[in-house]
């Protein structure tokens, strides 16, 4: 079994009198495609935002690289290597891809403000080295054609792509993905699922992702957790879950 | 009566190599670290010198041989326009091996006839995408013991043993060519044992009538027919050329490998294929060879964005238009021209002619060719009219590209110009235009009957064209010899000269004309998706497919507007007054290769289409009909299949208008 990336541990999460988690334990293992999933409302988006330290929950804690936070903070998840994408994308829609991948880098250029001003010696050999690198992301993403458009104009699917550069941009050892195809016809999910497929086969990177689409999820993942109302209802690979009778019900539903 | 022959008189001797290989050899010794390659990769456009590429061929053919080609074997190259895969095609050449360009977007059964006729042993492909295509195919009757990729990514799992990277084959050859110096010279005396006669590659020519046919071009032929053109543009080793057309089409083998080798020029690989418009612009190619339906498509751009601009820009734009229009061929071709008018056009190079040339990275040109089909006088007059020396030639996969070129000062848009000095061009007693040159092919592979149909026993080849040669001695191109039909009145029916006068529209991609042995001429629309699409927008018209526009009664109007133009123009000719269109209808499709419906270079299968839309168009000839239901079967992109059904509209033409036209003309 290879080790543990990240543990949840029965993490409660509440908003005034709203239980939005309850009691939810899981792990992601390194170098898997793990799945959440589970019927509107039950917490995935939340669950996402604790494990990056978006939220903090009021009970539980999160085992990141074996070390353990009762108080993740988003700056502590980033700089320990996760990296996410957003379900209504959140890009700069006035800059370039190209811009907007670079932010990507943001944490790990370490030139001060004078030498970027001055724009010489190591702040220039530092940028060229991340640019390079952002290269190597637009490339993977085949979106050569729009390195300098703006990332506004561009239609959703390849905005959506253009988000997952980002994340792709911080080198992420765990990368977190709400919805990487709402919204999306069929050509451009497949694409997508290409991509997902190859970050976690080519670098190695551990994922995490919310999808909607079962046939998607059930294709990508090597394991799945099931939320419904908060609460973790299963968990396994996608062959268990496909049984599971807790998931048949909460998703389809059943006679009283 | 013996036929007469057309032919220039003058020809000198072309170089002293007779096989590519051996070229490659020579612009190493020659040109040395003059820049033979590049291909933006990563951002930065990357540089390879002769002495690199000479370098990285060697170690290639090394590894080609190591995994077990030898001479006569067949090997596959399938991907998009990437140096490895050029310099594949020379490794493979180095070995006295047979490369066979295939259309890389070509699906899976068309790859495999290809693949299984060829006998193909190995394939080097560009991607994941085609080695999944070739694994998909092999053993289905084909051959292949080796798939070899350019770009790793996606394949780092693939576990099958026989798939291998082109890294680890020219690793394995550089290893090879290491460990002793006998190898070294192994190598070489390969390279020596290539002879002018022998097979210098198989192009399968897209084939719009049936089964794609294997053109087998020997080494000497195509040296012969690069090295002419050179001679015909006065062509050096300082130009650019933009690699961007299937590798599998003998436009891109014979300007982006033959010539490049033959003249030792730069070739340019583009980013990607979406790239291509900022690639040129970046590189500024000064020798361009492209169809006509890259032109059609710069120039449908170009209309529909300057809807979109102000109206200062537009006014601007369509003010020196009108100027260009009037005096900029004629200062391109050095005529007389008013002073006035000189002054005019200069003030248009400077705020609308520059800017656009500069756009689309044609600024630097100094040649540039259409061919493959007949381009749209007008459109082909537009380019000329900016100062682009624009120039049609008349080719085909059988004689290397090169039958006739339009010389520079000699330009008539209807004709394509005389055939190249030691190319002799005759037309038969039926009309079919005939040639004979050194650079013919040798045969089609493994097809004798159709070699025998084709090429006569005194070494000249039929055309299948239709031409005649006019006043001042340029051949004209009427149409597909097979094609040209008759009304059932007698008069004259050339298909593609009327599909042509209606494709200039930018609304409108692709018509198909019919009318042999029927009463009038009827047609089939495909619109421009983007033009329509921008005008929709632009009007308010909301649609929700291409199916749905296509049948909205505005676009419609708006096409028998163009068939009336059309008309009017066709009423002008006497020879082809009668070929009127008296009804046509807008597909609810466009025409696609996937479909089978056009070739992968986009000329239309006029038989099968035909056939695949017989109750439309037995509905255009059938008077009471307005309308018809339609069924047909469509393969999407990622090759999966559908059903496409509706109701297609029939448009009538006024029958008056054409009688009085008829009148009109003949007064």
């Amino acid at each position: 079994m290879s080790e543990c990336l990240l543990a949840v541990e029965r993490v409660s999460l509440t908003f005034g009198g709203v239980q939005v988690i309850r009691d939810v334990s899981f792990d992601i293992l390194k170098g898997e495609i793990r799945a959440i999933i589970g019927p509107n409302g039950a917490g995935k988006t939340s669950m996402l935002n604790v494990i990056n330290g978006l939220y903090q929950p009021q009970r539980g804690a999160i085992v990141l690289k074996g070390v353990r936070y009762d108080r993740l903070r988003p700056r502590d998840a980033a700089t320990n290597g996760v990296a996410r994408t957003f379900q209504n994308i959140a890009l700069f829609k006035g800059m370039t891809t190209l811009d907007n991948i670079m932010s990507g880098r943001i944490l790990k250029m370490h030139a001060n403000l004078l030498w970027q001003l001055v724009h010489y010696g190591p702040a220039r050999a530092e940028e060229i080295r991340h640019r390079q690198l952002v290269e190597k992301i637009i490339d993977f993403l085949e979106i050569q054609h729009i390195r300098k458009v703006v990332v506004g104009k561009l239609p959703y699917g390849l905005q959506k792509r253009v988000e997952l550069g980002r994340a792709l941009a911080a080198e992420p050892d765990l990368l977190l993905l709400d919805e990487p195809m709402a919204g999306m016809n069929l050509e451009e999910k497949e694409d997508m699922s290409r991509f997902i497929l190859d970050v976690n086969g080519q670098f190695g990177t551990t994922i995490a992702l919310i999808e909607h689409d079962m046939r998607v999820v059930m294709d990508l993942s090597s394991r799945i957790v099931v939320l419904d109302h908060g609460e973790k209802i299963a968990d396994g690979t996608p062959e268990q879950v496909r049984v599971n009778q807790a998931v048949i019900n909460s998703y389809l539903g059943v006679a009283r | 009566m013996r036929p007469e022959i057309f032919s220039v008189p003058g020809h000198s001797e072309g170089p002293a190599e007779d096989t590519f290989p051996k070229l490659l050899r020579r612009n190493a010794r020659i040109f040395a670290e003059r820049t033979a390659m590049r291909e933006k990769d990563l951002g930065i456009w990357q540089t390879w010198t002769w002495t690199d590429v000479s370098d990285r061929v060697r170690a290639l053919a090394a590894g080609f041989a190591e995994l077990g080609v030898v001479r006569g074997d067949r090997v596959a190259i399938i991907g998009d326009n990437r140096p490895r895969l050029y310099w594949s095609i020379c490794a493979v050449q180095m070995l006295g091996a047979i490369p066979v360009p295939v259309y890389q977007d070509a699906v899976a059964p068309e790859m495999a006839f290809v693949l299984q006729h060829a006998e193909a042993t190995v394939a080097v492909v560009e991607n994941q995408e085609q080695v999944d295509k070739v694994l998909e195919i092999r053993g289905a009757g084909t051959n292949i013991r080796h798939i070899v990729y350019d770009d790793a990514r996606g394949l780092k799992n693939c576990r099958e043993h026989d798939v291998v990277s082109l890294d680890s084959v020219e690793s394995a050859g550089r290893a090879m060519l290491q460990r002793d110096d006998s190898r070294i010279l192994w190598l070489e005396g390969e390279i020596d044992l290539g002879r002018g006669g022998d097979i210098a590659v198989i192009l399968y020519t897209s084939g719009t009538t049936d089964r794609p046919k294997g053109v087998v071009l020997t080494n000497s032929g195509n040296i012969w027919a690069a090295h002419a053109a050179k001679l015909f543009d006065s062509l050096t080793e300082k130009e650019e050329v933009l690699a961007y057309l299937p590798m599998a089409w003998i436009g891109d083998h014979m300007f982006s490998y033959a010539q490049w080798l033959v003249i030792g020029y730069c070739v340019n690989c583009p980013e990607s294929r979406d790239t291509v418009v900022e690639n040129r612009r970046e590189i500024g190619p000064t020798y361009v060879f492209a169809p006509p339906r890259v032109y059609e498509n710069l120039l449908t751009l170009t209309m529909v964005r300057m809807q979109d601009a102000s109206w200062l820009k537009r006014t601007m734009f369509d003010y020196f238009l009108g100027v260009a229009r009037r005096c900029g061929e004629a200062i391109l071709d050095v005529r007389p021209v008013a002073i006035l008018d000189r002054l005019r056009y200069w003030l248009g190079s400077i705020f609308v002619y520059g800017p656009l040339k500069s756009r689309y990275g044609l600024s630097r040109i100094r040649v540039g060719y259409t061919a493959g089909e007949a381009i749209g006088p007008e459109i082909f007059s537009f380019y000329r009219s900016l100062g682009l020396n624009l120039k049609q030639l008349y080719g085909q996969t059988e004689a290397a590209v090169y039958i006739t070129n339009q010389p520079d000062g000699e330009i008539f848009p209807d004709t394509v110009g005389r055939p190249l000095p030691g190319i002799e061009v005759r037309i038969d007693e039926t009309g079919e235009v005939l040639y004979r040159s050194p650079g013919i092919f040798r045969e089609y592979f493994n097809n004798p009957e159709a070699t025998a149909a084709s090429k006569t026993r005194d070494g000249w080849v039929r055309s299948g064209d239709a031409g005649l040669v006019d006043q001042h001695g340029h051949l004209k191109i009427i149409d597909r010899f097979k094609d040209v039909g008759r009304l059932a009145d007698g008069s004259l029916f050339p298909p593609k000269y009327i599909e042509n006068k209606l494709k200039f529209f930018p609304n409108i991609k692709e018509a198909v004309a019919f009318g042999d042995g029927r009463d009038y001429v009827a047609c089939f629309i495909n619109i421009d998706l983007i033009a329509v699409g921008s005008w929709a927008e632009r009007n308010g018209v909301v649609y929700g497919s291409y199916q749905e526009l296509a049948a909205d009664a505005r676009v419609y109007d708006m096409i028998k507007d163009h068939v009336a133009q059309v008309n009017r123009e066709l009423a002008a000719e006497p020879r082809v007054a009668a070929c009127q269109i008296r009804r046509f209808l807008v597909l609810p499709k466009e025409l696609d290769a996937d479909d089978g419906e056009v070739t992968r270079t986009s000329k239309v299968r006029r038989g099968f289409v035909t056939e695949r839309y017989a109750p439309l168009i037995e509905a255009l000839y059938d008077p009471g009909r307005r309308n018809q239901q339609i069924r047909i079967g469509v393969t999407f992109e990622d090759g999966r299949k559908g059903l496409l059904e509706g109701e297609v509209q029939i448009a009538e033409m006024p029958a008056d208008l054409a009688k009085g036209a008829l009148r009109e003309a003949a007064e």
